[in-house]
């Protein structure tokens, strides 16, 4: 179920290069798992723009964004107070009840985000979530005090070896050991490389151009092992077992 | 209020004027999460063809000032699917009279589709698609040319005994000829207009935006253009027209009907506000009594 709605921006900041924190304040109902997204209208822009959700609670909706073009730059321009149309409550979102003891959460760059409702979701199941987030550079890292702060082991890749481990979320992911499930998002090539590198069962959440964020136009749609699939309906995550590179 | 707002195709009488156009509206239930769709006129179903298409390569999608380039292909589950799966599905959420848009790569395809779809009670009228600018070696090019616009009509109508509507497209030189070709082969009305063909290139990557390179442009932008080709086709044809392109208002419905649309589809609307047909519906009163118009069917071609 979805719905449209005015949200009240409360904060807007940069966190990282090129990368906000947004806080909207209005309805949440109808977001119901992690890994969900919102489509939000911008003023001078034919389409919306789909940002997966970071976290919500009763009242506010927490969003983590990349400067990308000419749409997320308008954005983060965007100031307190503004007044934003946004349909919530778009995409399946992750399966919250299947991470077993130790699940495995790994982002990739502005996939990251909606690992952190999810791990919160995971800890509340008291389970004990191992978190890979895997960026560029030093200066792009995000959220690795937050995550710890949930109670998350936590390790953090950079291409460049500014900070944390050198390389790929996916070197970080070859030396563990005992996860019982995993959750991964990020960019298709990152994906790839988790799903042929990391053990066992797992769901992965994709990025696709979407026309209407809700499954009229068929703009988004990809081929899985259960049939063709729009990211944006019945998506964005996929299950491992389903999906054709 | 109802008695206001309704206009008839074929005999078919609509509570208004206002219909989804195909492609943007899936199979309608979709929407019904939105909104209760019977407040809908019509829905154009998506495109239906004889055999199941997954559609083009991605990115299918571009944004555009005033609109958006797509380049889905045709992508449906196929007139059995369309038949056994989606329509029972829309049934359960929608009672009005309903259009089925089929599209083809051959006269037989076409005929296929229209000989199925002639036994499903639900649907009212059938939209012949001939003017897709997303898919090769059919779809627009019997759009584009008379021979071929009246024959395909003419096999359309030898198979099915619901009212037929060839949609057009609009990248021509001659709409009018085209919809005058459809008219002697038996069409019962035109729509019109399909997307215009269109292109983004991305700065960073140099290349096409869309997969396929090119794709329709719809939205906004085409308003004028379709309002142009309703008027034109309006004064040459006797048969009612359903115009399309660019609407997103109740003020857009109102003049697209004075230039000589009996209905009207609303399409790219829809994609960035998925109340956008429930809107203009509950605006369309007040609109017609700020220009003092008492009933909407009275200002088809008035501006002639």
């Amino acid at each position: 179920m979805y719905k449209r709605n005015k949200y009240k921006i409360m904060s807007n900041k940069q966190i990282a290069k090129n990368v906000y924190e947004m806080v909207l304040e209005g309805e949440t109902t109808y977001i119901t798992r992690p890994g969900q997204f919102i489509n939000i209208e911008i003023d001078g822009f034919y389409l919306r723009r789909p940002i997966s959700v970071c976290d919500y609670d009763e009242n506010t909706i927490t969003i983590i964004y990349k400067v990308v073009g000419n749409g997320t730059e308008k954005m983060s321009t965007l100031k307190e107070g503004s007044i934003l149309d946004i349909l919530t409550g778009l995409g399946n979102g992750f399966e919250k009840t299947i991470g077993g003891e130790r699940p495995l959460l790994i982002g990739g760059g502005v996939g990251t985000p909606p690992m952190y409702n999810l791990c919160k979701e995971l800890i509340k199941r008291e389970s004990k979530p191992i978190v890979v987030i895997g960026f560029g550079s030093k200066d792009e890292v995000f959220y690795e005090k937050e995550f710890k702060n949930l109670g998350a082991e936590v390790y953090v890749s950079t291409v460049d070896g500014s900070y944390g481990t050198k390389g790929f979320v996916t070197d970080v992911i070859k030396n563990l050991e005992g996860y019982t499930y995993y959750y991964a998002c990020g960019p298709e090539n990152m994906l790839k490389a988790v799903y042929d590198v990391a053990k066992g069962k797992g769901e992965l959440s994709f990025e696709e151009r979407m026309g209407c964020g809700f499954g009229a136009c068929m703009g988004c749609t990809c081929k899985t092992k259960y049939g063709n699939k729009r990211i944006c309906k019945n998506g964005p995550v996929l299950k491992k077992e389903e999906i054709i590179w | 209020m109802e008695e206001k707002l309704s206009v008839t195709l074929s005999g078919i009488k609509l509570n208004n004027p206002v219909i989804p156009a195909s492609g943007t509206f899936g199979f309608g239930y979709e929407f019904a999460d939105f909104y209760d769709i019977n407040i809908l006129g019509s829905i154009s179903f998506k495109g239906t063809t004889k055999d199941e298409r997954f559609g083009n390569a991605q990115p299918r999608i571009a944004e555009c000032k005033e609109g958006l380039i797509n380049s889905i292909g045709l992508q449906n589950p196929g007139i059995d699917m369309v038949i056994e799966k989606e329509l029972p599905r829309l049934r359960k959420v929608f009672k009005n009279p309903l259009i089925a848009n089929i599209s083809g790569f051959s006269i037989d395809e076409y005929t296929h589709c229209c000989e199925k779809i002639d036994k499903q009670e639900q649907v009212e009228i059938i939209e012949v698609n001939i003017s897709c600018p997303n898919v090769h070696n059919g779809g627009m090019a019997f759009g584009t040319s008379t021979e071929a616009a009246k024959e395909v009509t003419k096999a359309v109508k030898a198979v099915t005994t619901k009212p037929v509507y060839i949609k057009l497209t609009p990248n021509v030189s001659n709409i009018v000829e085209i919809a005058k070709a459809c008219e002697d082969g038996g069409a019962d009305g035109i729509v019109l207009i399909n997307t215009l063909l269109g292109m983004r290139i991305d700065l960073k990557t140099r290349k096409p935006v869309i997969a396929n390179k090119m794709g329709g442009f719809s939205g906004p932008a085409i308003f004028p253009v379709a309002e142009r080709m309703v008027y034109q086709v309006y004064e040459a044809v006797n048969i009612p027209i359903i115009g399309v392109g660019g609407i997103e208002t109740a003020e857009d419905v109102i003049e697209m009907m004075l230039a000589g649309a009996t209905a009207v589809e609303v399409g790219a609307a829809n994609l960035k506000n998925p109340y956008a047909c429930k809107e203009i519906i509950e605006d369309l009163p007040k609109v017609m009594e700020k220009y003092k118009i008492e009933k909407l069917s009275d200002i088809i071609g008035k501006a002639h």
